[in-house]
């Protein structure tokens, strides 16, 4: 099983495509997502976003806040600034 | 040259000077709409995820959110109209405007007193002029609106909102927003909508596949709603700002263009009232030489 993974900012759809893992700063720490994790919703502060996609590469994202959404292996990363 | 086609020259020359501008700012319009309507569909990803987001937060977790919950006896509203800052766009300002005055009657209506936020030039300057009193005007960015002006707009708004309407003169109970939407490259409608309180929904009706799953909320359920709804509000404001844009650019182009065919015809009713007026004087003139002959030959016949 892989995650549909989404990436987006305000003014556009940074990264999306399919992946194997996800690990993300939240308020309450740092969180990895494999699939079928339990639907989930949480703040992000400052901080890297890692995403392993499915051909093995890891992109790194650096983001400034926002929100991570888990359900049905559907990742969406929703934040207002992104940098690589 | 004779009078007369000189006067219509000298308008065929300023008419077609004209057409020269309307034509490149069809041109101009006609080509940022294209980037508009990318930019529009660029955020849209991030406004329904958004979207998702709040309805899921708001509907499966027991929080009363102020900004979720309505007032028991609202007694202000806020209305931000989203115009134009320049003019040569037809009735875009003018139907937005206008809409904001709808909104405005219904909801005197209800009994609720209205404070208005400004979006452009054009909205600003029909309430300046009528001695209206504004809460907040913000203006320069009306056909290329950045995410930095949004939040600018959304802050004053939620602040106004956060504040008590029942002690605060500057408070109000719900924000309403004027814009106007852009369904195609010819139809934009100037509409009004409610921003908050949020509508949620609440259905006995199972959900359709795959919505709204029960969440687990990461610190809870409030913090992630006060983090949500602020980035909301300014998601759909920027949103509707975009939108704005790209019918500006669309309803500019649309204005441009009936200019120009407005001066292709005065340009050809012209040249045919020079050509008829260059006639008129070449038949006078020959008519003239003809009767000066005329009068030569009679004159040196009646002398011999």
């Amino acid at each position: 099983m892989t995650l549909n993974v989404e990436l987006v900012s305000p003014t556009e759809r940074v990264w999306s495509g399919k992946a194997s893992f996800v690990s993300a700063r939240t308020v309450e720490g740092d969180l990895g997502i494999l699939s079928d994790h339990a639907p989930l919703f949480g703040v992000l502060v400052d901080g890297a976003v890692s995403i392993k996609g499915i051909d093995g590469s890891t992109t790194e994202f650096t983001v400034s806040g926002g929100f991570i959404s888990v359900s049905n292996n559907r990742v969406s990363i929703l934040t207002e600034t992104v940098s690589k | 040259m004779g009078a007369q086609l000189r006067v219509y020259r000298r308008r065929m020359r300023s008419v077609k000077a004209t057409k020269k501008i309307t034509k490149a700012m069809e041109l101009i319009s006609a080509s940022r709409i294209v980037k508009a309507q990318q930019r529009v569909s660029a955020s849209t990803p991030y406004a329904n995820e958004l979207t998702r987001a709040v309805s899921a937060v708001a509907s499966f977790s027991s929080t009363n959110h102020p900004l979720t919950t309505s007032s028991e006896n609202p007694i202000r509203a806020a209305i931000l109209i989203i115009s134009a800052d320049r003019g040569m766009a037809g009735a875009y300002s003018n139907n937005a405007i206008k809409e904001g005055e709808q909104l405005a009657a219904l909801l005197k209506e209800r009994g609720l007193a209205t404070t208005s936020y400004l979006v452009g030039r054009k909205a600003a300057n029909y309430y300046r002029f009528r001695n209206r009193t504004v809460a907040g005007a913000w203006s320069g960015f009306s056909d290329n609106p950045t995410y930095e002006d949004a939040k600018q707009v959304a802050n004053a708004l939620i602040e106004a909102f956060i504040a008590d309407a029942q002690v605060d003169p500057a408070g109000v109970d719900e924000i309403h927003i004027v814009f106007t939407e852009f369904k195609s490259m010819l139809t934009q409608n100037a509409m009004a909508k409610r921003m908050l309180p949020l509508e949620v929904v609440e259905s006995d009706t199972p959900a359709p596949t795959g919505l709204l799953p029960m969440y687990e909320f990461e610190p809870n359920a409030e913090v992630v709603l006060n983090a949500l709804l602020p980035r909301y509000i300014e998601a759909r404001v920027f949103n509707a700002m975009l939108q704005s844009a790209a019918s500006e650019h669309a309803a500019r182009r649309r204005a441009m263009k009936s200019a120009t065919d407005n001066a292709d015809d005065l340009i050809k009713s012209l040249t045919r009232l020079a050509n008829a007026a260059r006639q008129a004087e070449i038949t006078q003139e020959i008519s003239e030489i003809v009767g000066g002959a005329d009068a030569l030959a009679s004159a040196s016949a009646g002398s011999e």
